[in-house]
């Protein structure tokens, strides 16, 4: 399945983007002769991204962009867009069926509207059986009532990230995986003005997966299986009391962070630890190698662990799931689809895991042999970002009512009231549970 | 007036023309039919020059406005069309207190930021309107806020409030005089008073500029009289600067108060309603639950509750103009 040995690979890494879109263009038109996806004539795409958290993973998917406009001649048009801005944006296209043909947003961006999205189902399963079966918890994001809105391109790997000199000043060796431990490493650091921080603001990313960590730690959840609203008991008021106590080791200001807030904040040497996708150690690095000598010293100091695992004794996580969907004003769905194949083919997907440097984890099982996971311990947690990951509450059920019930932060503001003393702990529950029973009752 | 004037002068303009240019009759003309009476009537002439603009007006204004308000009463979502649910948006967002929060919000940011730059603006244009040096060039620069795109502004502000990387937080810091960074944006009460300053900030251009002119249209010879009456500075003002003033002042602060009432960009690039929903006005609310969250209906319920109060703020204005004698024509 893989094209290139291991060795091959890791000499790509270091080739400057430019070499890699020249060995790019003859694999492009190769494929461009087999794939089952002709675009049509005259074709050409607009595609909306989140703007790249790391240099390079941007660079790598312009040279896909570029190698895929030469094979085939369909000029891909991009254009970048804050992660926290893709949802309204396309949203906005959705609703006036105008604008982008493909959009590349977060979680379950293509379940707020499905009756929009050219079913993938065909591409889906074509990718699937070539490359080893698509990983189930961020499958389900796409998925509805077994049609594909969309593909799970990759999963964004949040984890803890943390200084490694801060938690040994604070008596730990390494990062707790029980969450009393965990809150007692909180308070040391805390202790010695060394604190953590994680969002409460809306942060899409960073605050969801931070907030459904304690959530589902505890047991609580949303909803159940059956889409009966659940919300309100004793393991919710628990994983509040929790987030209560751990509120006051943070650092101030979370609750007005976004998604970039504690990467900033981090790399300025104010917070040092907090939950993040590997953005923050690769910046470090980068900076480092071109001869920053504070960031060289910050990149070796800082390490990533697990999230710790709740009372519920199981790995109960949210990760950020990026999916990327057509909508089905396009007159070109077929280009579109073409796109996403050539993407995700082993040539262009392999390269690009190791451009993103554990940035961004695969969806598809046969890439879990990829050189990025051993080539740099510290991005080795990250491998398991997709396997880990928890499905939304609800998705089962209404997976659009669960894209929703995200897209409108509803457990987050549920913590992020009661963490910051707007709301009592029955008012915010009582708050969550409203919305929840709007959405699914 | 207006229209009267406008179709009265062109009637004669018209005239004049054919004066110029007398047709020569070959054989007696038909007496013009119904239509063609209609259009030429000079009655008429005034609704014909104002038709283009009302059609404009209905295209781009009476359209989405009533498509929001029939939105509100469905459980439209992002791609699907819904179906009508009467009240049912009503009944649930009234019940919710985030929207409440909003609309109290809202009020109060409008009450503070337009009494503020209603204060601020008056005393700038007096200021400005004295002999100054490099008047000119104070006169631009007080402009900048204005001039300067709200998305710009709004990102300044987010930096110089930013938790971490303030400003603000880091000059106390290095004076000595603070040993924590200030929560401007965490905190809900501090972030709602950022976000009236920054709104404050911007739109105190606008008032200074508008009630500058105004001030100058007044003449001095009413000042000098006044003066060799022995009248103070303050009876100046009391009695010549500020009754001449009041129409300008009426349109200006009505102008004002729609905006800050409806004010989007500010809020959405600083604070995005955060921290916890303590800053959404009602309009960040709207777009919140319409656009990010997906719930059209609910959205639109939210911003057509934004109705009532604009209505009610032009009225109060437009009764406010209408007791005044200037309006009547008969001068000030």
């Amino acid at each position: 399945m893989f094209n290139l040995s291991r060795r091959s690979l890791i000499k790509n890494a270091g080739l400057t983007a430019l070499a890699g879109s020249a060995s790019l263009e003859g694999f492009a038109r190769a494929w461009a002769q087999t794939t089952s996806w002709k675009p049509e004539p005259g074709a050409s795409l607009q595609l909306m991204r989140w703007k790249e958290f790391i240099d390079a993973e941007g660079k790598s998917f312009d040279a896909i962009v570029a190698a895929f406009t030469k094979a085939t001649n369909v000029k891909v048009q991009v254009t970048r867009e804050g992660l926290d801005d893709v949802q309204p944006k396309a949203s906005v296209a959705a609703a006036t069926g105008q604008g982008p043909d493909i959009v590349w947003g977060s979680y379950s961006l293509p379940q707020l509207f499905p009756t929009k999205c050219v079913d993938m189902t065909d591409l889906a399963d074509y990718l699937g059986k070539k490359y080893g079966g698509w990983t189930p918890g961020p499958a389900a994001y796409v998925t509805s009532k077994g049609k594909w809105l969309g593909l799970p391109i990759a999963t964004n790997g949040n984890y803890i990230n943390y200084r490694t000199s801060a938690i040994n000043k604070a008596g730990f060796k390494e990062v707790p995986q029980d969450f009393d431990g965990f809150l007692a490493l909180c308070q040391a650091m805390k202790k010695n003005n060394t604190p953590a921080g994680f969002a409460l603001g809306h942060a899409t990313g960073d605050g969801n997966c931070f907030v459904y960590w304690m959530l589902w730690g505890y047991g609580a959840h949303l909803v159940d299986d059956k889409g009966k609203v659940v919300i309100n008991s004793p393991e919710t008021a628990k994983a509040l009391e929790y987030a209560k106590k751990l509120y006051p080791t943070f650092i101030s200001g979370t609750p007005s962070w976004n998604d970039g807030s504690n990467n900033k904040a981090f790399l300025a040497g104010d917070l040092y630890l907090t939950g993040n996708g590997i953005s923050i150690y690769v910046a470090a690095k980068t900076a480092g190698e071109k001869g920053d000598a504070k960031m060289k010293a910050m990149a070796e100091d800082i390490n990533h662990a697990y999230w710790p695992t709740g009372p519920v004794k199981k790995i109960a996580e949210l990760q950020s799931i990026y999916p990327m969907m057509a909508f089905n004003y396009t007159k070109y769905p077929n280009a579109c689809k073409a796109f996403m194949d050539f993407m995700m083919e082993a040539k262009q997907y392999n390269q690009w895991l190791i451009d993103s440097q554990g940035y961004l984890t695969e969806t598809l099982k046969a890439y879990d042999k990829n050189p990025v996971w051993t080539m740099d311990p510290k991005a080795a947690v990250f491998r398991d970002a997709s396997n880990r990951c928890g499905v939304l509450d609800g998705m089962n059920v209404n997976p659009q009512k669960a894209a929703e019930s995200i897209a409108d932060f509803v457990v987050l503001d549920m913590f992020a009231r009661y963490c910051t003393g707007q709301d009592t702990l029955k008012g915010s529950i009582a708050n969550a549970e409203r919305q929840a029973k709007r959405l699914f009752g | 007036m207006g229209p009267f004037l406008i179709s009265s002068s062109f009637a004669g303009l018209h005239m004049i023309v054919l004066d110029q240019h007398p047709p020569k009759p070959l054989r007696p003309m038909a007496a013009p039919g119904a239509v063609a009476r209609l259009v030429a009537h000079r009655d008429w002439l005034g609704f014909w020059f104002m038709l283009p603009a009302g059609l404009i007006l209905v295209a781009l204004l009476v359209y989405p406005l009533g498509l929001g308000v029939w939105l509100s009463f469905t459980n439209a979502t992002i791609g699907n069309a819904g179906r009508f649910i009467g009240l049912g948006n009503y009944t649930w967002i009234f019940g919710d207190e985030t929207f409440l929060h909003s609309i109290v919000f809202t009020l109060a940011y409008t009450l503070i930021a337009s009494s503020i730059k209603f204060a601020v603006g008056l005393y700038l244009a007096l200021l400005l309107n004295k002999r100054l040096p490099f008047k000119a060039l104070i006169r631009s620069i007080i402009l900048i806020p204005f001039v300067v795109p709200t998305v710009l502004s709004a990102i300044a502000f987010w930096w110089i409030f930013d938790a971490q990387f303030s400003i603000i937080s880091w000059s106390l810091t290095r004076l000595g005089l603070i040993h924590h960074n200030i929560d401007f944006l965490g905190n809900p009460l501090l972030a709602r008073a950022c976000v009236i300053f920054a709104n404050i900030w911007r739109g105190v251009p606008f008032v200074a500029i508008t009630l500058l002119a105004g001030l100058q249209t007044v003449s001095p010879s009413l000042y000098e009289a006044a003066t060799i009456d022995g009248a103070t500075s303050w009876q100046n003002f009391r009695f010549i600067t500020y009754p001449l003033l009041t129409p300008i002042i009426a349109v200006v602060m009505t102008f004002s108060v729609l905006f800050t009432f409806t004010d989007f960009q500010l809020i959405w690039v600083m604070t995005r309603g955060g921290p916890v929903n303590a800053t959404h006005l009602m309009a960040t609310l709207s777009f919140q639950r319409a656009i990010v969250g997906g719930s059209l209906g609910e959205g639109a319920a939210i911003s057509s509750s934004m109705i009532p109060f604009l209505l009610a703020a032009i009225l109060i204005s437009w009764f406010g103009l209408q007791r005044r004698k200037w309006q009547q024509g008969s001068g000030a």
